[in-house]
């Protein structure tokens, strides 16, 4: 026999965790729109609440639909589980909730997209859960920051705003060297064009509703287990390696020696904290998932096309993608991500506030609003939105420039792009 | 649970709840370069359903310590030996792949001590291509890539193992990276080298039960006949749409085989 391989990823992302509906044929995957599921038998029943046999009894705790789309990102990310929850920020808090608790600590990359931001510095805090953040490419500062009462490294692979790139080999080793995983938001970068398990991280993040799902319909998240921590190695996660007096003193690790995460984060945190996805969710991000591959090939096409057309132009100082010489990341870049470096990133905007403001006022084809990783290109300026109450001070130690504008850059005609872009610019300057 | 077995510290997963060895005695036996968890489904059930369940991590697997058994018949005396350890008089043996082998052998062995056996994804003799046999010894990964690819007839299954949202082949794949480096090789030389199958077969008075995969290319259903044609008392239980991950690509259907016969 030939050394077989396994389907590669475009393949995957259409076939993975999926076969025709075995009661009609469908090919595609059936919205199963339904809350619960109707036992054989009280045998069957039984078992299925202890664990016996696999199935569905609640849409909150699994669902089919969801299912397909949980196991095919785990297939795409090389995990072993996949958990589809309500929005990204249920997945990051679905994925913290299960490891840490009351007591515990966090170390966090301090280059956050602002609502996990808020969620680590502001809301956990009251539920005993702190939070130290670093620079993330501070190697020292991961490491020293990390206390015994620590039980999570987390980060995302492409920072907000200034797009770090996570070293997640050397981070992952600093995690380890402590018995911890390592955690990551890997949203922006998919397992497209990065898959972080492959360089060392634990446990991954989706926010599904940007390039995953890709056309800007549905909110949700997805979060992947690895299988590869140990945790009973470990011993910082009685979670995961004791009874648990609230699943038939289920230990979990005991049960499952790869996905004793996935299945507390399921017997516990779906459950209890109840912020599972919606089937019909599922279905909308499975459509996206399909043509996952082919749409950040040209997601990132577009990209470096429009940063290109930037640097040369005359009324932009300066542009930051990681594909860039002049950002700190390249070498980094160049490892991790050969494919590309995503398709949303900053530049500078000659003329400061009122320039920027013109500038959104102006483009056509650019939507301005609060998201990425839309099929459709957006543009927002932090300095009048999102960031509008701070001043020009305040801003840049956020490492935001009052003329800060950030793009993401979508799949429509890149000429199109570079032109409703040029005419903005140009208007920007007349002010 | 923990028990010394041969002085080495050994684990068994009793399916949730505490060991009661008054109970009738089913122990699991994985296949190579597994461990306990490939039988999560089926061995929490029979232990809610009235037997004693031991589902061991073989040495120098999962959490027993101890180096790997380097034949099919030193694991066949292993698990008499763990029998003792348990305070077990007679058991009935499941056994995957290599873990079958070690059934046969041991109930041949010890026709007083086993009850009953069931052979899951079997073949006797159980040849190892030339191909894997020496990837096991020189590329670990390899090898560990051609077995999760052999063993799964499909990239989906419903409902999945042990649960909705599991990528089976992605589960394989970590459990079998979890054993130590080394002991591959040693559980597929045991299975290649075991020659003693057929005459082993035909000593076995207890009843046997052969679970076969329809879509099984590592023992293929073909293969079974031999084995099949040697035991006296013996009933084929074929499943559709499963290869030779039997347990996780078809979990109701390897139970209810189950828990109709022990
Ligand atoms: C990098 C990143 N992570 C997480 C989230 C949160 O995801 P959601 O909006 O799906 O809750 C977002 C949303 O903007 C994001 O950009």
């Amino acid at each position: 026999m030939a050394a077989p391989r396994y389907y590669n990823f475009d393949t995957l992302s259409l076939h993975a965790g999926q076969q025709p509906d075995p009661h009609t044929g469908a090919r595609a995957t059936p919205i199963y729109q339904t809350t619960s599921y109707v036992f054989r038998d009280t045998d069957q029943a039984a078992a299925l609440f202890n664990m016996e046999r696999a199935g569905h009894v609640y849409s909150r705790i699994s669902n089919p639909t969801n299912a397909v789309l949980e196991e095919r990102i785990a297939a795409l990310e090389g995990g072993v589980a996949g958990l589809a929850t309500a929005s990204g920020q249920a997945a990051l808090h679905l994925g913290l909730a299960t490891i840490a608790g009351a007591g515990s600590h966090v170390v966090a990359s301090r280059s956050l997209y602002g609502g996990s931001h808020n969620l680590l510095h502001y809301t956990l805090p009251r539920f005993g859960i702190e939070t130290t953040f670093v620079d993330p490419r501070d190697l020292g500062a991961w490491k020293n920051a990390i206390r015994p009462n620590t039980k999570v490294l987390y980060a995302e692979t492409l920072g907000n705003p200034g797009l770090d790139v996570l070293n997640i080999p050397e981070v992952a080793a600093i995690a380890h060297a402590a018995k911890l995983p390592l955690f990551v938001d890997s949203t922006f970068t998919t397992p497209y064009l990065l898959r972080p398990f492959e360089h060392g991280a634990d446990l991954i993040y989706h926010s599904a509703t940007k390039f995953l799902g890709g056309h800007g319909i549905a909110i949700g998240g997805l979060l992947v287990d690895g299988g590869i921590f140990d945790w009973e190695a470990s011993g910082k996660f009685p979670e995961l390696t004791e009874p648990y007096d609230g699943f038939h003193g289920m230990d979990f690790q005991e049960e499952s020696t790869v996905g004793a995460f996935s299945l507390r984060a399921r017997r516990e945190g779906l459950r209890d904290f109840g912020a599972c996805m919606a089937p019909t969710t599922a279905f909308h991000i499975l459509q996206g998932l399909e043509t996952l591959p082919i749409r950040m090939d040209r997601h990132v096409a577009n990209t470096r096309k429009v940063v290109e057309f930037l640097t040369r132009h005359p009324a932009v100082e300066s542009v930051s993608y990681p594909e860039l010489e002049s950002h700190p990341d390249y070498a980094l870049a160049k490892k991790l991500l050969p494919k590309g470096a995503s398709a949303v990133f900053t530049f500078v905007i000659k003329g400061g506030r009122p320039a920027g403001r013109k500038l959104i006022e102006t483009v056509k084809i650019f939507s301005h609003l609060a998201n990425v990783g839309d099929a459709k290109s957006l543009v927002i300026h932090p300095a009048s939105t999102t960031h509008f109450r701070m001043d020009d001070a305040a801003l840049l130690a956020a490492g935001i420039g009052p003329g800060t504008i950030r793009l993401s850059i979508g799949l429509e005609d890149p000429q199109d792009l570079m032109d409703d872009l040029g005419a903005a610019l140009r208007m920007s300057q007349k002010i | 649970m923990e028990l010394t077995v041969h002085k080495h510290a050994t684990y068994a997963y009793t399916g949730g709840k505490p060991f009661d060895p008054a109970l009738p005695t089913v122990v699991f036996i994985h296949g190579a370069e597994h461990d306990h968890s490939v039988w999560a489904l089926q061995s929490r059930y029979l232990a809610h359903h009235g037997r004693g369940v031991l589902a061991v991590d073989l040495p120098g697997h999962g959490r027993s310590e101890g180096p790997p058994l380097e034949s099919v018949e030193a694991i066949a005396d292993w698990v008499i030996a763990l029998l003792d350890a348990a305070g077990v008089q007679r058991a009935t043996l499941i056994g995957h792949s290599m873990g079958s082998l070690v059934s046969i052998e041991c109930a041949a062995r010890h026709p007083e001590r086993i009850a009953k056996i069931v052979l899951v994804g079997t073949a006797v003799p159980m040849k190892v291509s030339e191909e894997l046999l020496n990837a096991t010894r020189d590329d670990e990964p390899l090898a560990q890539d051609m077995v999760n690819i052999w063993s799964h007839a499909a990239y989906a299954q419903y409902p999945s193992n042990p649960g909705p949202g599991f990528w089976v082949m992605g589960g394989n794949l970590r459990v079998m990276q979890r054993q130590k480096p080394g002991v591959m090789h040693v559980d597929f030389k045991a299975c290649n080298d075991y020659v003693n199958g057929i005459t082993a077969a035909g000593k076995v008075a207890a009843p046997a039960m052969l679970i076969v995969g329809k879509r099984d290319v590592m023992t293929p259903p073909r293969a079974t006949k031999e084995i099949a044609a040697a035991l006296a008392d013996k009933r084929i239980v074929e499943i559709a749409g499963t290869g030779h991950a039997l347990m996780a690509e078809k979990p109701d259907e390897v139970l209810d085989a189950l828990r109709d016969f022990v």
